[in-house]
């Protein structure tokens, strides 16, 4: 039997580092920047967040951990490693004006490269007398539920059993399409992102905004790798594991139309088309017909990406500057 | 005598190779209407973007209020109380009017309190828009009147407006120059670019002049004249006169019938347009840029598909071929030479980043079986176009984006009339050229209508459509308000045909709501 | 700090002499050697010339290493030089991953299902135009929907290969030898039916030649061909293209046919020629490394001899790095990386010029 209150509180959880990913490009696209080193960034806020729990949990390994630093270490090594793959993206994009493609794949090559380096040979590089990362004690603080959640019966499961992080997501969601669409910042992102010799005339600092979002964009796509790994994966890092969510948050931002509040929706739907092939009875006999529902998420996007061009109204579509450099004297 | 509000010290400029502006010292005054006057090219915008921040001068010094000051960005600009009007709107398209104009200020978004100072600016000066239109949804006077209002809002004591009547009608002229009047009263400085001289005459109290980048001098308005003012722009006296030769034995060549055309959102752009272009001819089109002539040029051209009507091409034995739904190709097949330069040169009728010979190439690489491209004859030609125009280029292999914008159109102009065509479709062939550019243009395509080619010239200086035009078919808002004879009318009658379709007084609303520019 | 005169600003240079432009490249590639060798030596406490050392000793080793850098050279060359008229053509297909998964498919579901049944050449033959075949669809769907409605084909690529490694595990697991395994194993290892034959008994002439082939004859393509100059012209304005009567929709179909065909040749050679099995990774990501040797070539096929070798350089140098040091595989991506954000970055040098302001007074 189909279990909606077991199911969707699995698609939720698929749908965190989506949102994550999604809230963070599409700040970085309102400003023009059409950023494809985004699966590289969470990655390495995947990592960075490990990295960090993995050397806090060492350095206590016979006494007790601080939940506030279990909490904090991981989490500002997340925001650090992600902050610093922005500014390589920004000073190569914004301040260099290089390719936004190249740049983007470049990112994504050594940002999965880190991930999985580190990933791999941490344990070897530290020295540490482990078998493998399975950071369970800090994913404990992480995937930490409110209190009373299970109390609530199906209530409390589809809404209440999840970790900070989850919840974190889907407010960073609200609180940027506040900041877009009712404050002036917003205003002068989006014109950036638009027409950004406008922007220029009218006083408005290009570069910085074009930093500035797509340095906190990467920064909270980051906390999706972060959330993956410390909540949804219960800790355990195993190379290629996250796999090609970062290039479904992308996707995302199109099937949202460059607003967070359908972001929220559409990651939902997302994850759940992600794992829906686990509820699609097949029978030991025929394992394979598994391998094409996970298709499923895919074809849905290409489907919905198609659909988007073929209607073609002017709030709907991409940043009108999206993948161009900006230089101010060019004539 | 007035304090100096602006006072530039010898100012330099490059760009790359290319000196736009060598030593030049200006002052504008307050309570003052300054023309800037200068052919294409003589560096009076990159002067002036140098006021509003957006390029930063080489050398040179700034004065504002008798204060040394280094405009280092717009913001700075602002800030100074210098603001500028730019002959391409900097506008957000998917914006309102009141988000455009308060993009940049700081402090907390407050659209409403921002609405009102809008409607008190609006009616202190005369001004009409509406705060929460969306811009692309407006028209090209609507969108300037935005862009002053911007301008306004941020208290701008010093108004620098470049170019602000080329997208104008003769009649929203006269009320831009009203409001202006009302600025200078109010003690503000204006500075205003432009090119036709009776606006000069009428609008200015000085002009200053530049040629080739340096500064030839000022005077004061009223005690000088056009030809003064043109021989200090050109350096030397040049006669104002287009060659008009009669025309020989005209034929119809094409015959347009009823042809409407509408755009991706349905709104017309065409309205049953009608009218037949004679061989030996020189057909005028004239109207606000947006009229609908672009369409009109590419319908007849294969690139716009029709709702309905017809364009017929008649040949010299007078046989009739349907041109509407074929496209350039299969209209070349047909055995029509037609040539069309297109008023995006760059964008359209070349390619910028390859050279002259490959951009010659255009016209003729699907000759012969071979799967490989012929290089001889392009080659060939481009060198005979080179010489034939005296286009300035380093060699043939130069991509054209990097030649002048009058020697880019010598090569298109040069191509296009290359394989003899027996009709030519001109878009603006001249906007943007210095006066002996255009002067060559003109003749070029005169030989092409001894040639008893059937021109049609798009045209926007009403001053030149009347010289070199035989015909001249008014558009208003996608429809035909009349066709006129050169000779027999004057600039009042066909300004006033661009605004209203005659004996159809109502139709005003929609040449706003049509008259989107195409930028 | 407004009224603060700025130091520098930036002015756009006019065209670099091609020595100089690449003067400054093969510097950024120094500069970005050096980071890595620093790099390493952190990570992996050796001194830095044994790093070099090292990488070279990976590539070049010995004859076997040599012959294997080259064969990889091969097969990333050949999808690089399958992606660039696309790109010349400005139409961003990432989708080059999956253009040579579905090719490998096909090859391998050739050899599988019609292994032993047919004459070796005659399988061979239908290897080769099933893998043409499948690559050139998969390059299709997302030319139409660019084509039709202008639909972004970044986006539509990426998903596409996607959809095809989903299709690889599938078959996967239908093939599976012996079950359970979810791997094919080596096809037809007794009987060697549909391996691609060797040249002058080397096992790794094959791709090398296939692959100088390809080169010279996209050069030639791309620079003398009516269709190399329509693929620029649409590439630089499809307003001229559609201005001078050609038509945008079926260069685009046409272009990523051939271009998707070429990465089902990159499959065939993968499959068929060189590891006889198939995973969802076969490929390992080489058709997103494409882009950037294509990019970085400038799209010249010629210099992209170049920049594929140096790829595959720093890949099997930083592979034989980790293999000595315990480390992982993925050393080499991050290293990759680091000197593409240098050569990514060098190229605002070419293009631009900063000049420092001179004082007039104060």
């Amino acid at each position: 039997m189909f279990d909606i209150v077991a199911f969707i509180p699995r698609a939720i959880g698929q749908s965190v580092p989506l949102l994550f990913g999604c809230t963070g490009e599409i700040l970085t696209e309102k400003s023009g920047n059409l950023n494809l080193g985004i699966p590289g960034v969470m990655y390495v806020g995947g990592i960075s967040g490990v990295i960090g729990a993995f050397f806090y949990e060492q350095a206590c390994a016979g006494g007790d951990m601080n939940g506030f630093l279990a909490i904090m270490i991981p989490l500002l090594c997340s925001l650090t490693g992600s902050l610093i793959m922005g500014l390589i993206y920004c000073l190569l994009t914004v301040t260099l004006r290089a390719n936004q493609n190249v740049t983007g794949l470049a990112m994504t090559t050594f940002g999965v490269g880190i991930g999985n380096f580190f990933g791999g040979s941490l344990i070897k590089l530290s020295g540490a007398d482990v078998p493998s990362i399975a950071l369970s004690r800090t994913s404990g603080f992480y995937s930490r539920a409110l209190p009373f959640a299970s109390k609530m019966g199906w209530f409390g499961k589809i809404f209440l059993s999840y970790g900070f992080l989850c919840y974190a997501a889907f407010l960073i969601a609200i609180v940027a399409a506040i900041v877009l669409f009712k404050t002036r910042k917003g205003l002068h992102l989006r014109a950036v992102g638009e027409n950004p010799s406008t922007a220029d005339a009218a006083g408005i600092n290009v570069g910085r905004y074009k930093y500035f979002a797509t340095c906190i964009g990467c920064m909270i796509a980051g906390l999706g790798g972060l959330y993956y790994v410390m909540d949804y994966a219960s800790g355990v890092w195993s190379n290629d594991a996250f796999g090609d969510r970062g290039w479904l948050a992308i996707a995302l931002v199109i099937f949202s139309i460059w607003n967070p509040l359908i972001g929220i929706f559409a990651s939902i739907l997302f994850g759940g088309l992600y794992i829906v092939y686990l509820y699609i009875p097949t029978g030991m006999d025929y394992m394979e017909f598994k391998e094409l529902y996970k298709m499923i998420p895919y074809v849905v996007t290409l489907f919905v990406l198609v659909l988007t061009s073929m209607r073609n109204k002017k709030e709907n579509q991409p940043p009108a500057s999206l993948g161009l450099s900006f230089f101010r004297e060019e004539r | 005598m007035a304090e100096a509000a602006v006072k530039l010290v010898n100012i330099s400029k490059s760009f790359g190779q290319v000196k736009a502006n060598s030593n030049v010292s200006l002052e504008i005054n307050k309570g003052e209407i300054l023309a800037l006057l200068g052919e294409n090219g003589s560096g009076k915008t990159t002067l002036m973007n140098m006021l509003s921040g957006i390029y930063y001068p080489d050398e040179g010094q700034i004065f504002i209020d008798g204060k040394e000051v280094s405009i280092s960005s717009p913001k700075i600009a602002y800030e100074l109380g210098i603001g500028m009007v730019h002959q391409h709107f900097k506008l957000v398209d998917v914006l309102t009017a009141t988000e455009n104009i308060i993009l940049g200020l700081d402090g907390k978004l407050n659209k409403k309190e921002a609405a009102a100072k809008i409607k008190e600016i609006c009616d202190k000066y005369g001004f009409d828009i509406n705060p929460d239109q969306k811009i692309y949804d407006m028209s090209v006077s609507q969108k300037q009147t935005v862009e002053i209002v911007k301008v306004l809002y941020r208290g701008a004591n010093i108004l620098i407006l470049d170019e602000p009547t080329a997208v104008l009608t003769p009649q929203e002229s006269e009320k831009l120059f009203n409001v202006m009047r009302n600025m200078k009263a109010d003690g503000k400085a204006l500075v205003i670019i432009t090119h036709k001289m009776h606006e000069v005459e009428s609008i200015s109290d000085r002009v200053a002049i530049l040629r080739k980048g340096e500064y030839v001098g000022s005077m004061m308005t009223k005690d000088t004249n056009a030809g003064e003012m043109t021989d200090m722009m050109v350096g030397r006296s040049v006669s104002l006169n287009i060659e008009r030769p009669k025309p020989v034995d005209p034929k119809p060549r094409i015959r347009v019938e009823g042809l409407t055309v509408k755009n991706i959102e349905g709104i017309d752009k065409l309205k049953d347009v009608s009218f037949t272009a004679c061989s030996g001819e020189i057909l005028g089109i004239a109207g606000i840029s947006g009229s609908g002539q672009k369409e009109l040029l590419e319908a007849i051209a294969g690139l716009q598909p029709a709702e309905s009507g017809s364009i017929k091409y008649i040949n010299e034995n007078g046989e009739e071929e349907e041109l509407l739904g074929k496209d350039p190709r299969k209209i070349e097949e047909l055995g029509v030479a037609l040539s069309f330069v297109p008023e995006d040169r760059l964008g359209m009728g070349l390619v910028g980043n390859m050279d002259l010979s490959d951009n010659m190439m255009l016209r003729s690489f699907r000759k012969g079986k071979s799967p490989f491209t012929e290089r001889k004859s392009p080659h060939s030609l481009a060198e005979k176009v080179v010489d034939d125009l005296e286009v300035v280029t380093p060699s043939i292999e130069t991509p054209v984006r990097r030649l002048s914008g009058g020697n880019v159109q010598k090569i298109l102009v040069g191509r296009e009339i290359a394989h003899a065509p027996t009709v030519l479709l001109t878009a603006y062939a001249v906007r943007g050229l210095d006066i002996n550019s255009s002067y060559t243009i003109y003749d070029l395509i005169n030989q092409q209508k001894k040639k008893g080619v059937a021109v049609i010239f798009v045209g926007e200086d009403l001053d030149v459509l009347l010289e070199i035009s035989d015909k001249i078919l008014v558009l208003c808002g996608g429809r035909v308000s009349g066709i006129v004879d050169a000779e027999k009318t004057d600039k009042n009658t066909v300004g006033l045909m661009m605004t209203k379709v005659l004996n159809d007084s109502d139709k005003k609303e929609e040449s706003t709501e049509t008259g989107d520019s195409d930028e | 700090m407004n009224k603060k005169e700025p130091l520098f600003h930036i002015v756009k240079r006019d065209v670099l002499p091609w020595y100089k432009s690449w003067g400054i490249r093969a510097i950024a590639i120094v500069v970005a050697l050096i980071v890595c060798g620093i790099i390493t030596t952190i990570t992996t406490g050796l001194n830095p010339f044994k790093v070099y050392g090292a990488f070279i000793q990976g590539a070049f080793g010995s004859g076997r290493k040599v012959w294997i850098t080259m064969q990889n050279m091969s097969v990333l060359l050949i999808i690089s030089l399958a992606l660039t008229p696309a790109f010349k053509m400005r139409f961003w297909n990432i989708g080059g991953e999956g253009q040579v998964l579905v090719g490998a498919l096909a090859t391998a579901a050739c050899m599988i299902t019609l292994g032993d049944k047919i004459p070796n050449a005659l399988l061979i033959l239908i290897m080769t135009v099933s893998a043409i075949l499948a690559g050139s669809i998969w390059g299709l769907i997302p030319a139409i929907f660019k084509a039709k409605w202008n639909t972004n084909e970044t986006l539509s690529t990426l998903m596409m290969n996607y959809i095809a490694t989903q299709l690889v595990a599938f078959f996967t697991i239908v093939w599976e030898v012996p079950k359970g395994s979810f791997t094919v194993g080596i096809i037809n290892q007794s009987t060697n039916a549909g391996w691609l034959p060797q040249l002058f008994g080397s096992k790794y002439l094959l791709p090398i030649v296939i692959a100088l082939l390809t080169t010279v004859s996209m050069f030639v393509y791309l620079k003398y061909s009516k269709h190399g100059y329509e693929i620029s012209v649409v590439g630089e304005s499809e307003k001229t293209a559609k201005y001078v009567g050609m038509k945008t929709e079926k260069i685009i179909i046409r272009t990523m046919l051939l271009s998707g065909g070429l990465c089902g040749v990159a499959g065939l050679i993968l499959v068929g020629g060189i590891n006889h099995t198939i995973t969802t990774t076969i490929n390992s990501g080489q058709g997103f490394t494409a882009v950037m040797v294509s990019w970085l070539a400038k799209f010249n096929p010629i210099t992209m001899i170049f920049t594929s070798f140096l790829i595959i350089f720093l890949e099997r140098g930083a592979g034989e790095i980790s293999t000595n040091f315990g480390l992982n595989q993925s050393f080499a991506d991050i290293l990759t990386g680091i000197i593409l954000f240098f050569i990514i970055g060098c190229e605002f040098f070419i293009s631009y010029r900063i000049v420092l302001r001179k004082k007039g007074d104060k």
